[in-house]
């Protein structure tokens, strides 16, 4: 199967289109597979439910929205709520612990990581939260190299906010090296013409 | 091919598509899904030497690009469907005064203000007949973000080959998706203003076709002077009531167009050739097309599909010819049936479907094929 997709959910401003993003262009731009991104949101600014869509696949991608993620992050309860039964049986589901309490049994491997305290307790600045949440998806699912990661991060962000967004992609490695690796796996790469 | 690889959304390979091609000139104001476009290029157009202006609404961004265009410069500018409305008179200027411009429709929900950030195709009979009066019009779209770069440059170069407005007809999920895209240095034809010979000091006649048909162009504001109006007009482009000159304008307008088509349509065939099955679509629907036909092709159903990348002219002929080799035809698109009533007036087989969706959410593979289990007798 050479096919993985993801849905980062969340409120209007935390930055789940961004980290969307970050992750396509990484497998797009620097891991030779091909990724497509969509999304939708609502007419707010701020807050609102918001809902990133991203497939990487070593196959050409047609239909760009997804339907059962293998990965699927919560970043707020009602965001959980919503979107907890669209998971793909024996996929991801990565919530963070201080906005989302995981009382749904999906058929899926459910991890809870306290990522928003300890960006803001290790870093200060929960603008990060975002990256901090990418680190715990890479870690988790090795579906591209950190290498790839940290070049797409690099292409994205402002250089005076690199440093913070590269501490907050390994704390969230780092944190969910506790919670165990290797759950699905990468696409086979191939190089691309 | 050669370029630069990018991961852009939609919206950015306009802009690409819009600089590859000489813009010089854009004015507009914003609205999602189109938002990206003006917000890009008012970075980069003047850094580029073009000029932006964001102005007070649609109505006066179309007007601007009009009077900046008939001073030479290339130019565009991007709405979605509410501004679209208010631009349609301007359309309408810019199609009788034969002015080349770019106007770029990312579609959202209508109408009127509708759900500004959800996917829809429901402008398609607007670029054709939003303005009033007998006219042709040229609209492009794609599915793909290689496709919007390309078909923005053909926009251009279709809007200074036929002296027309030509609408670059998108829509949200093709906006703002996100894919890879090939930004090259070079290759692609970039047709330039054709430029009158008449010197300064003879006479030039700004409506005086050539023996080919077209119109040479005289920078407004420079050697020549010259009128440019919204009613009939002469030769000279001063008003005229005579009937003869209303018929040869009219025809001319037209003709240019429609009698050109051959030049102007744009489709692309996948999997037709022993298709029992057609799938006509466009846009961001022909993704979800084209995901089912290679679905149907793995459980080996004869399924294909007919992209239109040219929605006016209609492609009536090369529609006519895919459906006579196909039992079925079905029409996938994110409107009532905009299309799919114009794939009707083309095709002799009365088994022509209608596969669609209005509601905001994206048509996806498995709207597809409910409709196609019903239509081959198998039930829900």
């Amino acid at each position: 199967m050479g096919t993985k997709s993801f849905v980062f959910t969340g409120s209007g401003g935390q930055g789940v289109i961004t980290a969307a993003i970050v992750l396509g262009e990484a497998a797009a731009l620097h891991e030779g597979l091909n990724a497509v991104q969509t999304q939708v949101y609502g007419p707010e600014a701020r807050g609102g439910a918001t809902r990133a869509d991203l497939i990487i696949s070593t196959d050409p991608i047609r239909y760009p929205k997804v339907i059962n993620p293998h990965v699927l992050v919560c970043l707020t309860q009602e965001s959980y709520n919503k979107f907890a039964p669209i998971i793909r049986p024996g996929g991801l589901l990565i919530a963070d612990a201080s906005f989302v309490s995981t009382v749904r049994k999906a058929d899926a491997r459910q991890v809870v990581l306290p990522m928003y305290e300890t960006v803001k307790e290790k870093i200060g600045k929960t603008i990060v939260f975002n990256i901090c949440m990418l680190g715990c998806v890479l870690s988790l699912t090795g579906i591209v190299s950190r290498e790839a990661v940290v070049k797409a991060v690099t292409s994205r962000m402002a250089e005076a906010h690199l440093d913070m967004n590269l501490r907050a992609l390994n704390l969230g490695m780092e944190l969910a090296q506790a919670a165990g690796t290797g759950v699905i796996s990468a696409p086979r790469q191939t190089v691309s013409s | 091919m050669s370029g630069t690889l990018r991961f852009i959304q939609g919206n950015e390979a306009v802009v690409e598509g819009a600089l590859y091609a000489g813009l010089g000139f854009y004015a507009g104001y914003p609205i999602t899904p189109s938002t990206e476009i003006a917000e890009l290029l008012a970075e980069r157009l003047p850094k580029r030497g073009g000029t932006y202006i964001q102005m007070e609404d649609e109505i006066a961004s179309l007007c601007s690009i009009i009077g900046a265009s008939l001073t030479g410069r290339k130019v565009m500018t991007a709405t979605s469907g509410p501004g679209f409305s208010l631009m349609q008179e301007a359309i309408g200027y810019a199609v009788m005064a034969e002015v080349p411009c770019v106007v770029v429709n990312v579609q959202r929900s209508g109408p009127s203000t509708g759900l500004p950030t959800a996917v829809a195709q429901g402008d398609v009979m607007q670029a054709r007949w939003g303005t009033h009066g007998d006219h042709a019009i040229i609209a492009l779209t794609a599915s793909n973000l290689q496709d919007v770069f390309s078909m923005t440059i053909e926009a251009f170069n279709m809007a200074e080959t036929y002296r027309t407005p030509v609408i670059l007809l998108l829509d949200e999920v093709v906006g703002h998706m996100r894919e890879k895209v090939v930004i090259p240095g070079e290759g692609i034809p970039v047709v330039e203003r054709l430029v009158t010979s008449v010197p300064e000091g003879i006479d030039y006649h700004p409506y005086l076709a050539r023996e080919d048909g077209r119109l040479p162009m005289s920078d407004f504001g420079g050697v020549h002077r010259y009128n440019v109006t919204g009613l009939v007009h002469d030769m000279w482009g001063f008003p005229s009531n005579d009937p003869t000159v209303a018929y040869n304008l009219l025809r001319h307008l037209v003709d240019k167009i429609e009698k050109r088509s051959h030049e102007i349509v744009r489709c692309q065939e996948h999997q037709l050739d022993d298709a029992d099955i057609l799938l006509i679509s466009y846009g961001s629907s022909a993704r979800s097309a084209l995901h089912m036909v290679e679905k149907g092709r793995d459980s080996g159903i004869r399924i294909g599909l007919l992209e239109l990348n040219t929605l006016w002219p209609f492609p009536y002929e090369i529609v006519r010819r895919a459906a006579e080799k196909t039992e079925l035809v079905l029409v996938v698109e994110m409107n009532m049936g905009q299309i799919y009533q114009e794939v009707k007036k083309a095709v002799r087989t009365d088994r022509v479907y209608l596969v669609n969706r209005f509601d905001g959410v994206f048509i996806s593979h498995t709207d597809i094929e409910k409709v196609l289990n019903v239509v081959m007798g198998r039930g829900v």
